[in-house]
């Protein structure tokens, strides 16, 4: 028993792939979902981008959108672009939502400031334009417009609740007059203070009515759209690279490879062969993993064909490259096989295959840009849940189509080993 | 005429010298064995021939043509020493796919891939995957991928590893069947007595050198001599005293009963050595002469030190 213990650990002592697979991977996964759910403790990276629309264009309104811009919890724009121009409307920002600039949008309606603090039925209600792929944003923005409103114009809210006082009780004397006059504007101060105002407890806020801008009908289908694009492709990149093990490396290591060299083929028409089978073997997958959601679970496929298409062609064209390029780096099919594990489980993770990106803190979502998931995954979500046309999916098309390019360029140069020496 | 000609090949990897000034030439329709210790350069020669190793110096020439050392000519077929096919084809769609990326195609094509499946044996296998072939088919389907595009010379390096006598056999009737239409064949082995009695010449090379060749005999007169060793086994050992009447005679240390003598003239030297035996009081029950080997010239010229 001793002896078998001693050469199991000798084995583990001298394999450094599971060496990594044991001690490394768990501490980068651990790093990771620590820096994703545990936000390291930074407001700034917590933000939600919010858009307003001000079309009540009153003294309270305008009181709000100052008291949204000074949370801590949120990122306001008020016009199309982010620095200036023009003053939004609730179309354009509409458009933001669906494109998926902003994940809520605020509209202040008109006559809110008029009615605020009157309550009833006739007082109109401001409206959360939403996102529902990201299901936080909404609810967090909610609960801020009902701090804020209640917060910024206490005042107003004085005012608004004397004005009822009087018309059912009487009126004020003189006196009271007076001291409510001198007090109203230490109120208002209050709430042009930072948010953090007393507000009257009992007193009524605003209705706050959430807009589903996307097509709520088809929000079951798309969600499942979601997440197999984001299984998917994590899938799709395990299946390549072992793919490429099995068609690159074991034959290296069979001489079939050698043998394939002595052929009229060439070195660069060897890996576009390989390559191209890896991309067609990649597209198959996908199409039958969308195929099986449609059949099982609903998934909208057939009316996104277009976008679809376009979107799998490129994830698989450049999953096959960087599978290509890995094979290329590794010497054996285990080291393919351990690296290959590590670079794609954090890729996933980081790249929003394993839980949405909008989850992450806007720093970890900029991280994840650096991953090959990310822009696929942005690409499907264009296409199912925003129903983008396809000529929006360029950035995407053109990431995906220029890390191809990068990847089969690495995997040439790397190949060079494989020539004659 | 010479078919290939590799003159003073050099190449190094690193600090160490695989070929130091090779030089050796294969005539048309000739089978060539070359033969040397392990690591003594003969893959790195297979595969400067081949294309796919870049000589330091020296030149390589096929049909008088001085080759670049990046590309392997479509007059040559190389057999490698793995078995380089797709386990999961059958024999045929292993021989179409090869005999394609070669440049051949439609009725040629096909041709050549029932040609050679007929001369390797396997025409009634072939529509079979391969991973269910013994290692001797497959060992001669490894062939067949080599010689499909009409080479006229043919670089197998230790195609008969691992295979039993009868499939060695049928892998010479092939490589002599091909022979006979011109084509040259430079064959790498360990199995000397192969070389001996297939190949019309040996290669010796040694640390990146060609220390030898020619035909056996030539080789042999180069080296051991044309000597017979004669191995005798008497009915007793010799006594001390019968010992001196038999001077020139080796008594094994194993077995004193077996005596062993290098004659030069057969004929002329066993009956006097058979005489003495005679009057020492012994009697001579067996008699074994044998030639010089090979493997006799390979031990002469490389030595008995293991290499690896």
């Amino acid at each position: 028993m001793g002896t078998l213990l001693r050469v199991a650990w000798t084995n583990l002592s001298r394999d450094r792939v599971a060496q990594a697979l044991t001690f490394l991977l768990p501490i980068i996964f651990f790093s990771i979902f620590a820096t994703v759910f545990g936000r390291q403790g930074d407001p700034q990276t917590t933000r939600i981008r919010a858009a307003v629309v001000d079309e009540d264009q009153s003294d309270f309104s305008r009181r709000i959108i100052a008291a949204l811009q000074k949370e801590a919890g949120l990122r306001v724009r008020t016009s199309a672009d982010e620095s200036a121009g023009p003053a939004l409307d609730r179309a354009a920002a509409e458009r933001l939502v669906r494109s998926g600039d902003v994940p809520v949008a605020i509209v202040i309606p008109n006559g809110l400031g008029a009615s605020f603090g009157q309550g009833g039925a006739s007082a109109p209600a401001i409206s959360l334009l939403a996102d529902p792929s990201d299901p936080v944003a909404p609810n967090m923005v909610g609960g801020l417009l009902q701090k804020v409103t209640m917060t910024a114009a206490p005042d107003l809210l004085m005012e608004s609740g004397l004005r009822q006082f009087e018309t059912y009780a009487g009126q004020l004397t003189p006196q009271q007059r007076a001291a409510v006059d001198a007090w109203l504007p230490r109120l208002k101060a209050q709430g042009s203070g930072t948010g953090g105002g007393v507000a009257g407890g009992a007193m009524p806020g605003v209705t706050v009515q959430v807009v589903d801008v996307m097509r709520a009908s088809h929000q079951n289908g798309s969600l499942i759209s979601f997440y197999a694009a984001g299984i998917g492709v994590m899938f799709l990149l395990f299946s390549s690279v072992g793919a490429a093990g099995g068609i690159l490396l074991d034959e290296v290591d069979s001489g079939t490879f050698e043998r394939l060299l002595s052929t009229n083929i060439g070195m660069s028409g060897i890996l576009l062969s390989k390559w191209m089978f890896l991309a067609l073997a990649g597209f198959a997958q996908l199409c039958v993993m969308f195929l099986w959601g449609r059949v099982a679970f609903g998934l909208p496929l057939f009316s996104h064909v277009p976008g679809f298409l376009v979107m799998t062609a490129m994830t698989t064209a450049a999953a096959a490259a960087l599978a290509l390029m890995l094979a290329t780096i590794a010497r054996s099919r285990a080291q393919l096989s351990g690296f290959s594990t590590i670079l794609i489980l954090t890729m996933s993770a980081l790249g929003g295959s394993m839980f949405p990106r909008f989850l992450m803190s806007e720093t970890m979502q900029r991280v994840g840009l650096v991953t090959f998931n990310a822009w696929a995954l942005d690409g499907y979500l264009k296409v199912f849940w925003r129903d983008a046309p396809i000529w929006q999916l360029w950035p995407q098309a053109a990431v995906l189509i220029g890390l191809t390019v990068v990847f089969l360029s690495a995997a040439r140069l790397l190949a060079r080993k494989w020539e004659a020496v | 005429m010479s078919a290939l000609t590799v003159a003073n090949a050099r190449k190094s990897f690193g600090k160490v010298t695989a070929l130091e000034g090779a030089s050796f030439e294969l005539r048309e329709g000739e089978l060539l064995a070359l033969l040397g210790p392990n690591g003594a350069g003969k893959t790195t020669l297979i595969r400067a021939v081949a294309g796919r190793v870049k000589l330091d110096g020296g030149e390589i020439r096929l049909f008088d043509r001085v080759l670049d050392g990046r590309h392997t000519p479509p007059e040559i077929g190389i057999v490698p020493q793995e078995v380089a096919l797709y386990p999961l084809l059958t024999a045929r769609e292993n021989l179409a796919a090869f005999g394609g990326l070669h440049g051949l195609k439609g009725r040629e094509l096909t041709k050549q891939v029932d040609w050679v499946l007929d001369q390797i044996g396997l025409a009634d296998r072939a529509n079979e995957p391969i991973k269910q072939f013994s290692g001797g088919m497959r060992r001669r389907l490894n062939i067949a991928c080599g010689i499909l595009h009409h080479p006229r010379v043919v670089l197998l390096d230790e195609p008969t590893v691992g295979v039993d006598p009868q499939s060695r056999d049928r892998i010479y009737d092939v490589l002599s069947a091909l022979r006979s239409t011109g084509v040259s064949l430079l064959v790498t082995t360990h199995h000397l007595e192969e070389a001996e009695a297939r190949c019309s010449r040996t290669v010796i090379i040694d640390h990146g050198k060609v220390i030898a060749s020619g035909t056996l005999p030539e080789l042999v007169d180069r080296t051991v001599g044309r000597h017979r060793m004669v191995t005798l086994r008497i009915d007793a050992p010799l006594t001390e005293s019968a010992s001196g009447k038999t001077n020139g005679i080796e008594v094994d240390e194993a077995d004193p009963r077996l005596l062993r003598a290098r004659l030069r003239d057969v004929a002329l030297e066993l009956p006097p050595l058979l005489d003495r035996i005679h009057r020492a009081g012994r009697s001579v029950e067996d008699v074994e002469v044998r030639g010089p080997s090979l493997q006799a010239v390979f031990i002469h010229l490389t030595g008995r030190e293991l290499r690896e």
